[in-house]
């Protein structure tokens, strides 16, 4: 079952074309890593499946869970079941992280009819993410990703991943600002997220994220086009010969 | 600095516009103020005695009245502000008062009050945290109470009509000696037609752990609002007097010219937090201002909501050595308001110290002012300012100004002095939205995000109040 399917898109910003007749499509279960050098494009995708409002889409066709979702807000987006872990998470000045969390969980919950949990149910869950990922600190404290370390970020963005329960998760470059033991838990946390209900999208420039969480599809982008695509044994070819050879 | 502000040129008939603000729709139910009949609109001196007699004030008092009248006709309006000549002065009713009798317990409260205050949330968080409550209604404080323990201790919490039956000799001492009624018109004004507002008197060593409030409102038509808030910590004592203020909405220019006077004595601590919410058509003029002895530390807290126009500077008089303040505030310009705010510090003795943390927003072509003066006397050896204003404008048709005045006369004064303006980041909103937040939620969170570290300085509850405010201010836009 096609989950995301992407056809012919054709994406500008400021009149200037960036996305060039993309199309793509997502099964349900499945992994598909989208890989390219800087530029190509590969992180523009990614915000414009989420809804980025800076973006102007100038024809092609988007749909989620068979839903048109072209004119969907990113919230509208987010409630239908996806997931944008961001490459470079905005630090939001006075913003409590707990409250946020918490209030971002139940808006999402109220949107999908479900169960709207107690404070303490949520704390519970909370806790439990918070052990899984291995953070130390005490971020009850804090302001959402204000001063935070590279590594910190991405773990708050895994759990703020498992808060939103998604159907589909787009990783833009995840492994990016991480240290070695950081990458580890963020790689088992991917792991742990991809059951054969769920599906990913891989945003990177590197192999070695792909070893917690194996591509079903490789697609390969350069300049705002879609330039190869393949199983998994595109990224490895990728990794030893690089870009410019493959392409 | 400064975005471009054509909004505020073309200033349309406030009568017309639709109710936008949370405060509108939240209390701008109309109470049946039929108490307020026989009341005039103007102001001579017939009236002042008037007031005067009805509140069967000492001789003293009367003639403090009469002459803060004929400097109030004497003096000019302010002409370095915001435009205030709209305000017609002939149409306030400088009087009114309400028929209910001091009641001392909730129970005793009328049903339409206790809606009012219903909404502001008063009598639960009288059970769980406040200490005592004062809340004017109209003109005349309706309901007071006291914890038993504040009494053992000596503290005074009082209507101050009240007041100056009971403690004459202390009132009379200090009465409109921080803000004199040379000061400005409005000032001179208050001294004419003052009525109602809150004493708190905290005896020398006590320290009152829980916060002191009163509440507010002013709630008939054109009618001003002249309270006066006394307040004398003595030596060594503590304590944090905390009020709310709203207005409902009316088509008539309503004026509140308050007049707040802090007198903190040597090695005191006292706190003055206050979150004001004015209709859209209230000129909210109001003067705050402390005298701060030797080692004695003052704080103002202040949320500003609302109002037409806002002119507001708390002052803190640094007269001892040592002495210190803190001033903290935020303030919001929505559609059509001015909210010309800031802060004044007079360095008066050496070591003296202050703090100014001033945030402001504008949306929808409001505009926000920060003005501010901090002046270090010659006296003031190594004086010590910090003053930080940062300003968020939500859009270009609003606006924002920062006017610091620093008067510097002693060479070893140290100040620092910071602005910043800026406007909502598109990528902040979107990291927020691709969360499942709404686009009025996720500006929200960051506005009340910009201003978290001034209102986590209040307790929980105004805490809460102020953040609903801002979300409710910025759910409404104006199209």
């Amino acid at each position: 079952m096609n989950l995301l399917i992407i056809k012919n898109l054709k994406v500008s910003v400021d009149g200037k074309l960036i996305l060039d007749d993309i199309s793509l499509t997502v099964k349900k279960g499945e992994t598909v890593a989208i890989m390219g050098p800087n530029g190509s494009g590969k992180s523009t995708l990614a915000n414009v499946l989420m809804g980025h409002p800076a973006y102007k889409i100038e024809s092609g066709k988007a749909s989620f869970k068979g839903k048109n979702i072209i004119d969907l807000k990113p919230e509208e987006r987010a409630a239908l079941g996806m997931f944008l872990a961001w490459q470079q998470p905005r630090e939001i000045a006075g913003l409590d992280l707990h409250p946020f969390l918490f209030d971002f969980h139940k808006s999402l919950m109220a949107a999908r009819k479900k169960k709207v949990p107690s404070v303490f149910a949520f704390k519970k869950k909370l806790d439990e993410e918070i052990n899984f990922l291995e953070i130390k600190d005490d971020w009850s404290k804090r302001y959402l990703n204000q001063g935070f370390s590279g590594g910190e970020k991405k773990k708050a963005e895994m759990l703020q991943l498992a808060l939103s329960e998604p159907d589909l998760v787009v990783f833009d470059e995840i492994d990016s600002g991480l240290d070695v033991d950081a990458l580890k838990i963020v790689g088992k946390a991917m792991a742990r997220f991809k059951t054969k209900n769920t599906s990913a999208i891989i945003v990177t420039h590197y192999l070695r994220i792909l070893k917690y969480l194996k591509p079903d599809k490789v697609i390969v982008m350069a300049k705002g086009k879609v330039v190869a695509s393949g199983g998994s044994e595109l990224a490895s070819r990728l990794e030893k010969k690089g870009f410019k050879e493959v392409l | 600095m400064r975005m471009p502000k054509e909004a505020l040129k073309k200033k349309s008939d406030p009568k017309k516009k639709k109710a936008t603000n949370a405060h509108d729709s939240l209390w701008d139910s109309y109470n049946q103020s039929g108490y307020m009949s026989g009341t005039k609109a103007g102001l001579d001196e017939q009236l002042v005695r008037f007031i005067s007699h009805e509140k069967q004030e000492p001789e003293w008092m009367l003639q403090k009245r009469l002459a803060a009248l004929k400097l109030y006709r004497e003096m000019p309006l302010p002409n370095w502000g915001p435009d205030l000549s709209k305000l017609d002065l002939e149409k306030i009713t400088y009087y009114a008062r309400a028929t209910y009798k001091q009641s001392q317990t909730w129970d005793d409260v009328p049903v339409d009050i206790k809606e009012t205050f219903n909404k502001l949330g008063i009598p639960q968080a009288e059970q769980e945290v406040l200490a005592g409550v004062g809340a004017q209604y109209e003109s005349t404080v309706i309901y007071h109470s006291l914890k038993e323990e504040f009494r053992r201790q000596g503290v005074v919490f009082e209507d101050l009509d009240v007041a100056l039956q009971a403690h004459e000799e202390l009132v009379k001492k200090y009465f409109m000696r921080a803000v004199p009624p040379t000061l400005h018109k409005f000032a001179a004004l208050h001294g004419a037609v003052w009525s109602g507002g809150t004493f708190l008197y905290i005896p020398k060593g006590v320290k009152v752990e829980l916060p002191l409030q009163a509440y507010f409102r002013m709630n008939a038509k054109g009618m001003g609002q002249f309270e006066h808030t006394l307040i004398i910590v003595e030596e060594e004592a503590q304590a944090h007097y905390i009020e709310g203020c709203s207005a409902p909405r009316y088509g008539v220019d309503s004026l509140h010219a308050g007049c707040v006077e802090v007198y903190v004595a040597k090695n005191a601590r006292f706190r003055y937090s206050s979150v004001e919410s004015w209709s859209k058509d209230a000129y909210n003029l109001n003067t705050k201002r402390a005298l701060v002895q030797e080692g004695a530390h003052m704080e103002w807290v202040g949320g500003n909501f609302g109002s037409n126009v806002t002119m507001l500077y708390p002052c803190s008089v640094l007269l001892g050595e040592g002495a210190s303040a803190d001033h903290l505030g935020v303030a919001f310009a929505n559609h059509g308001q001015i909210q010309d705010t800031g802060a004044k510090v007079i360095h008066l003795a050496p070591k003296t110290t202050s703090n100014i943390v001033m945030k402001s927003i504008s949306k929808d072509g409001g505009h926000a002012i920060y003005r501010g003066l901090v002046e270090i006397s010659a006296a003031a050896e190594n004086a010590v300012s910090n003053i930080k204003c940062d300003a968020l404008i939500l859009d270009p048709q609003s606006a924002s100004d920062t006017i610091p005045m620093i008067k510097i006369n002693n060479p070893s004064a140290v100040l620092a002095h910071e602005a910043t303006a800026g406007k909502l980041n598109d990528d902040d909103i979107f990291y927020l939205r691709s969360r499942g937040l709404s686009e009025s939620e996720a500006s929200a969170m960051i506005v009340n995000g910009f201003i978290n570290p001034i209102v986590k300085e209040l307790p929980l509850e105004y805490a809460v109040e102020m953040n609903r405010m801002v979300e409710l201010e910025m759910e409404n836009s104006v199209g």
